[in-house]
């Protein structure tokens, strides 16, 4: 009783205060993120043009010239589940110009050489561990990087109850957010260089990342602008998933004596210093 | 001194420590064993006239032992190393086992060719990736998995999406492919006042330069809507023709009745402010746009 009393009373007051107290906004995670040296938003000016010209400079930069047009191989590891396999044609549906390939235990290095030679520009290597998909790893052509990520939560069409027919051919357009520090444009910047550069609006295909603590939500929309051009309505279109980074590396693939740019490596405390720490 | 006898009584009745016995065989783990059973042709202990072959760090050898070496057990073997050319292999192991029991030479020759068959596969599994087995910790998975699901909740992606289309959209990445009057109705009033305080305060360059850019492109849509007042929601609209429409989704761009009556709202307004635009004098604007605006409202 005494309980709700006062549950009262603070309302009452709360009413007495009236509007012009500004209202609490709860602090979160993202509030609360530590400062990251790299961050383009906090660096100053100068450090801007350094990271842009950096940024002009590095191997994904011809992408961005629209120097050429991208294609893509994706491939699985040996021995696929229909799910992981679904997943691949399914990611050569929403990736224009990208074909899906059995591996035949050749190994990555192998098909790094071939693809060169076949003018691929990027190839994706899905993983699977108990018939789900769980590794993503993307290598830039020809000559790096490679990213690592984790995959999760992977959610095929029929998983969904869409249909995969349902995606259409036009190239589709790509949202990249939130990759706000140094790590985190380059990541963006790769996985943005698996599309096309001149999407086809006609489409009305959206396909985004949305980085968010670290973990890259990829999802994959047609989307409608209301009449009045005020809203815009989504439908998504599958698949869905999650991808977290492992290792960023330069160069192509080398696990022995690549050199690694990034890396979550031994156990937590090592790397991870916070909760509020993330670094893309 | 050969007690090949007593010994292989000893060992085949009572006790012997390389002996295991199943229940259907008994088999022998004596390094020196050719066969791997326990028998008395092939037990290395038991015989003084004995040959074997092995491998050692991918080198194959041919061990003998014959009844003159049995009393120095550090020399009771002699070593042979094979040619790694199979059949020079064999050439050999037939001219050192000449006058040797048959059951003897036979043995050698197979377990020397299952010998190279399995250092043959050996070199090609190095050659062949190497795959490392990663165990998943629980816990950290788990952790993860928690982390991203408060991550997906936080993110909220669908208004982020929103967001990122709609400020394309007012960019203006899509060019003509959508018009939409309300739209360009709200542009042309901002155009319209961005111009009215630029000339007076000239505060804002980059907005005076997009203001440039703008207007003659609105200038001209306006007098086109004008000019062709009927045909306007045809002849703009792609939706409808649009090879997408395949979908089975009602297009955003039916013309519905009430859509004509907000273009011919607009047509009213914007036969105004192209005529008041023409002179290009410095009057305050700011009154006028309120005005039309409350007139809209009192229509809807």
């Amino acid at each position: 009783m005494a309980r709700g009393k006062d549950k009262k009373k603070r309302k009452l007051e709360k009413k007495q205060e009236g509007d012009d107290v500004p209202k609490k906004v709860p602090h979160t995670l993202e509030s609360l993120r530590e400062k990251d040296e790299t961050m383009l938003v906090n660096a100053d000016e100068e450090e801007q043009e350094e990271a842009q010209k950096d940024m002009e400079l590095d191997e994904l930069s011809s992408y961005y010239q629209n120097s050429y047009e991208p294609k893509v191989l994706i491939t699985f590891s040996d021995n696929p589940h229909s799910k992981t396999r679904i997943f691949g044609k399914e990611l050569t549906r929403i990736i224009p110009n990208s074909i899906s390939r059995y591996r035949q235990r050749s190994s990555v290095k192998r098909i790094i050489q071939s693809a060169i030679r076949e003018d691929v520009t990027d190839v994706i290597i899905v993983n699977e561990n108990q018939k789900q998909p769980n590794g993503f790893l993307l290598i830039h052509l020809p000559d790096g990087p490679t990213a690592h990520f984790r995959l999760s939560s992977c959610k095929i069409t029929p998983e969904l109850r869409k249909d995969h027919k349902e995606i259409t051919t036009h190239r589709p357009e790509v949202i990249l957010n939130n990759f706000s520090t140094r790590l985190g444009l380059t990541v963006g910047r790769m996985l943005g260089a698996l599309f096309h550069y001149e999407p086809q609006f006609r489409g009305r295909r959206a396909v985004t990342f949305h980085n968010q603590r670290d973990y890259i939500f990829f999802r994959h929309h047609r989307y409608e602008f209301t009449k009045d051009g005020k809203r815009a309505k989504l439908l998504e279109l599958g698949p869905r998933f999650t991808l977290k980074l492992i290792s960023l590396q330069q160069g192509t693939f080398d696990s022995k004596r690549g050199d690694y740019e990034w890396i979550i490596a031994g156990r937590r405390h090592q790397l991870e210093t916070s909760r509020r720490k993330f670094f893309l | 001194m050969q007690h090949d006898d007593v010994v292989w009584a000893i060992i085949n009745k009572r006790h012997c420590s390389h002996k295991v016995t199943t229940k259907t065989q008994h088999f022998c783990r004596n390094e020196y064993n050719l066969t791997g059973l326990c028998s008395r042709a092939s037990c290395p202990l038991a015989n003084s006239k004995y040959a074997t072959v092995r491998e050692e760090n991918g080198i194959i050898y041919l061990y003998m032992r014959t009844a003159e070496r049995v009393m120095f057990p550090a020399k009771q073997w002699e070593k042979v190393k094979l040619s790694r050319n199979f059949e020079k292999a064999i050439h050999q192991i037939n001219e050192n086992l000449l006058y040797w029991p048959a059951f003897i030479k036979a043995k050698c020759k197979q377990r020397f060719v299952k010998i190279t068959q399995y250092l043959i596969r050996m070199r090609k599994l190095k050659l062949r990736r190497v795959k490392e087995l990663v165990p998943i910790q629980r816990k950290i998975e788990r952790r993860e998995r928690r982390r991203e699901e408060k991550a997906l909740v936080a993110a909220r992606i669908d208004n982020a999406i929103e967001k990122q289309l709609l400020e394309r959209l007012k960019k203006g990445t899509y060019n003509d492919i959508y018009n939409f009057p309300q739209m360009a109705f709200d542009e042309a009033l901002k155009a319209e006042e961005v111009s009215g305080e630029s000339e007076s305060e000239k505060e804002d360059e980059e907005e005076e330069e997009r203001e440039v850019e703008m207007e003659p492109e609105l200038e001209r849509e306006l007098q086109k809507t004008i000019e062709e007042a009927d045909e306007f929601v045809e002849a703009d609209s792609d939706m409808d023709t649009d090879e997408e429409s395949d979908s089975g989704r009602k297009e955003g761009a039916d013309v519905g009745s009430d859509f004509e009556s907000e273009t011919s709202d607009i047509e009213d307004v914007a036969e105004k402010l192209v005529s008041k635009k023409k002179p290009r004098v410095e009057i305050e604007y700011e009154t006028e746009p309120a005005v039309t605006i409350s007139r809209k409202k009192i229509k809807h």
